[in-house]
């Protein structure tokens, strides 16, 4: 019985040392109407490693489940980038953002207006 | 001076002169092409100012810096709401919708609507095309939609049955808050008691379907969700009253106990006591009928946990009686003065249902049910008997999440039910007696892929043992591909198993002079097999603009085909027989439909719908009786715009026409009881007026059957009811004249 304890105590511990599975974490992403957000999602879920994201458009949150143990922040952060969408600290690549559709420029400022 | 005079006489221009809101909304794609969507929704949240988009896509809505929030929204596309700050020009791109439920839960929706986007052929009948006919039941509310047929009132008992593509309602999977509810006693009547008002929305499916709700569902499934406490009118009052002598009332009375906890209590009661027999056939046209029908539904909350549960108990009772209108149950029962019957039931219901949704990994989700009915029905037709006990006890719990991501999703879980039926049949003073238990348990499993585009898949197997069936796998799969905007290209196929209960699914055969032969072959069902089938589908949907409002046209086509059948032989007009399948059995069907938005407010649906249905019976292979081959129906709904108090005029009308159908044979009948080999065709209209006063207030009027159709002899041998050619089952037609009624209804929020 005792030793069962030990055993138990044991595995629960290394559990604890064991990289998250299902790690959360959440970004700030800019963009500006809801093919934005098919596109940001789309481009984190075809990430390997994310579980799920959810990307709010009016706070402009995204909601990340991921496995720590097959991805990391960065890895993520860079497939949004390359889809075209900024993060707060981070520029995407122009030439990304330049093929985003009309109606998703998010810097420009009158297609803002409009939405 | 005269320059204050100006500025007085301009200052009411002033006031009035309004601001405008303008702009153009597209529909968002991967092309980068600006395409105008026609006919989309432009509204300001919480006001009943909107506007509809013109040809290109543009509109202009009256603007006041204290509308903050605009609301765009399209059938087919995602509800966008718009944070407006100035009254600029505005351009915005709507995006296809990936999920059926955001499109429910906008104000202004089309009445029933096809996703262009899920795997299934799911058609979803929101409460407003529950109110285009003064829908009593479950089963009178799907007369308005032409995926079901629903067949002209049984000559006896007035119920009416539905069908999906050809094959009648047994091989539907009916359930209401997703558990089979209507089935074994319950098949026949089943639907009508499930009073329309607590109806919240039905989802109708083509072809098999998920595993989820079990291996029954051969040629759709139905699931009518009921009326939370949460959303339903705090009090709820609608009186019905029609010339054919019937009267209901229903009342729902929503409380909230405590933050979390909700109640509501839903009472039904309907009545028809006055005699008619328009035809002079000596039997009554429609029953008398009494139902008092009562739920009491508990609904708890707890968003921050993700807990939601459901507690609901039902009691019924439910009396028939019908037969010659001068039958008197007391004095005539049994007796061979007058034909008479009387139909008696009782059923309650328990059921319970939990779900937990994960906060912190919000793609894992936990459900379980359980659901207990006891249903009993005292009967006799004449001087036959059939009494019906059936308990049933269903649970299931379901477990969703993702594989490796939400592209991959996946639903499992295991069910288990029991069944006891104990029913008496036979001649009253010599009656035998049917007992059987039936139990399974089963596990499922259900994968869906989305690729996030054009493309999406279900797939679905379940494992079931079951005492009398075996253990038998069920596979089914439904894929979704989109070719191009606005297209839909959907395929199906599965498997489907069920016991047939061959009393219980045919009760109208008791009211005639045949006899029950049952073609023992030892299997475990009144020595008969299970029914197995196959159900494959195609369908396609296009969206399109035509004279620059929305259009769309369907395409399904559908094959059912019978591995085992219990064939229902009605060849021998002595007898009514029922045997194991010797050969082939099929029902094809081909539907098409199209609809329209005319006008601002019009709308028109029109459909065709072919049925070859098909069996091999001891007579050779022959078309199934009673089933028209061609139906046309056509259905046009008028709104007009709704006034600042919520005030509108809503006008439908609804055509149906059927083809002529074949006549069980009648060739050993004396000449005066044989029928035509087929009958005539038969076309009825269905009308209805509402004035909305306010939200709180409205009231209606409609017209039932105007053209006056009535089909000449409904009862072959009338004339003699206790002898040898007498059948009250080969009704084709609407046996009741026309018929107007009235009715109110009132809420309290």
């Amino acid at each position: 019985m005792k030793n069962l304890l030990v055993l138990i105590t044991l595995f629960v511990s290394a559990m604890s040392f064991a990289q998250n599975k299902n790690a959360k974490t959440t970004l700030q992403v800019n963009g500006v109407c809801e093919m934005c957000k098919a596109r940001i999602e789309k481009a984190c879920i075809k990430t390997k490693g994310v579980k799920s994201a959810n990307w709010n458009l009016d706070t402009h949150e995204l909601s990340l489940v991921y496995n720590e143990n097959k991805t990391d922040l960065k890895a993520i952060k860079q497939s949004v980038l390359n889809a075209g969408h900024d993060l707060k600290d981070e520029k995407a690549p122009d030439e990304a953002y330049n093929k985003l559709h009309g109606c998703c420029k998010y810097r420009d400022e009158k297609v803002l207006d409009a939405h | 001076m005269k320059k204050y005079i100006y500025i007085l006489v301009c200052l009411p221009f002033m006031a009035w002169s309004q601001q405008v809101l303008k702009g153009h909304i597209y529909e968002a794609n991967q092309t980068n092409k600006n395409y105008p969507l026609v006919g989309a929704n432009v509204y300001w949240l919480n006001t009943e100012i909107g506007a509809v988009t013109d040809l290109d896509g543009s509109f202009s809505i009256p603007y006041q810096s204290n509308y903050k929030n605009l609301i765009i929204s399209y059938v087919g596309y995602k509800t966008d709401t718009l944070k407006i700050k100035s009254s600029k020009d505005l351009k915005h791109w709507l995006k296809p919708t990936s999920s059926l439920d955001e499109v429910a839960i906008t104000a202004r929706n089309k009445s029933t609507f096809a996703s262009y986007l899920k795997a299934e052929n799911v058609m979803t009948m929101s409460s407003d095309e529950l109110l285009k006919s003064a829908c009593c039941n479950l089963c009178e509310s799907f007369e308005t939609n032409p995926s079901i047929d629903v067949n002209f009132a049984d000559a006896i008992t007035g119920t009416r049955q539905i069908k999906m593509l050809g094959l009648n309602s047994p091989y539907i999977l009916t359930a209401i808050e997703s558990v089979p509810t209507v089935r074994g006693a319950a098949q026949i009547y089943g639907l009508s008691f499930v009073p329309g008002t607590w109806v919240e929305s039905i989802q109708v499916t083509k072809g098999t379907g998920t595993v989820i709700n079990g291996f029954e569902s051969i040629a759709g499934q139905i699931n009518a969700k009921l009326q939370k406490p949460v959303e339903d009118s705090k009090l709820f009052l609608n009186l019905y009253g029609a010339a054919n002598g019937r009267l209901e009332l229903n009342t729902h009375l929503n409380t909230k106990v405590s933050d979390k906890l909700y109640t509501g209590l839903y009472l039904h009661g309907n009545l028809r006591n006055q005699k008619f027999d328009n035809n002079n056939d000596s039997f009554l046209d429609v029953p008398l009928a009494e139902q008092i029908n009562i739920m009491n539904r508990w609904q708890y909350v707890d968003l921050e946990k993700g807990i939601v549960s459901f507690l609901n108990v039902r009691i019924l009772n439910d009396e028939k009686q019908t037969g010659q209108v001068n039958f008197s149950p007391d004095s005539d029962r049994f007796s061979t003065t007058y034909w008479g019957s009387e139909i008696d039931t009782k059923r309650l219901d328990v059921s319970g249902k939990f779900s937990y949704a994960n906060q912190d990994i919000t793609h894992r989700n936990f459900d379980a049910q359980a659901n207990f009915s006891t249903h009993n029905q005292q009967s006799y037709f004449g001087q036959n008997i059939y009494n019906i006990n059936h308990n049933s006890l269903y649970s299931r719990a379901i477990y969703s999440s993702i594989l490796s991501n939400t592209m991959h999703k996946f639903k499992t879980g295991i069910n288990f039910s029991l069944d006891h039926y104990d029913e008496i049949t036979g001649i009253y003073s010599n009656t035998s007696n049917y007992e059987r238990e039936e139990n399974s348990i089963g596990a499922f499993f259900e994968y869906n892929y989305d690729n996030l585009g054009a493309f999406n898949l279900t797939a679905g197997i379940r494992v079931d043992n079951s005492n009398l069936l075996g253990v038998f796998v069920t596979p089914r799969l439904n894929v979704r591909y989109t070719p191009w905007s606005r297209g839909s290209l959907k395929a199906s196929l599965g498997r489907g198993k069920r016991s047939a209960n061959i009393f219980a699914e045919n009760q109208n055969m008791f009211a005639s002079s045949r006899s029950i032969n049952i073609v023992n072959s030892n299997g475990n069902i009144y020595g008969l097999d299970p029914e197995i089938a196959w159900n494959y589908g195609l369908s396609f949907m296009q969206g399109f603009n035509l004279f620059g409002r929305t259009a769309d046209v369907v395409f399904d086509f559908y094959k059912t085909d019978f591995k085992n059948q219990v064939v229902v032989d009605w060849e021998n007009p002595n007898q009514i027989s029922f045997y194991n399948l010797n050969g082939t059995s099929y029902a094809n069907s081909f539907q098409t439909e199209f609809n329209y938005n005319v006008l601002r407010g019009l709308d028109l649906r029109l459909a065709y719908k072919y049925y070859d249905v098909k069996t091999t019976y001891t007579s050779g292979k022959l078309e199934k009786p009673l089933t028209p081959k061609h139906r046309l129906f056509a259905n046009t709904a008028y709104k007009t715009k709704v006034k600042s108090n919520g005030a509108q005029w809503k006008f439908d009308a609804t055509y149906n026409w059927l083809g002529e159908q074949r006549s069980p044979s009648t060739t050993v009948n004396p000449e005066l009881y044989q029928l035509p080999d087929y009958t005539p065709t038969v076309a009825t209209v269905n009308a209805q007026i509402t004035k909305v006063f306010s939200k709180a207030f409205e009231v209606y009027a409609g017209a039932e059957n105007i053209t006056n159709t009535r089909i000449q002899n409904p009862i072959l041998g009338a004339d003699n009811p206790f002898g040898d050619y007498f059948d009250t089952t080969l009704v084709y037609g609407p046996i009741f004249g026309s018929s107007y009624y009235l009715g109110l209804r009132y809420r309290l929020n």
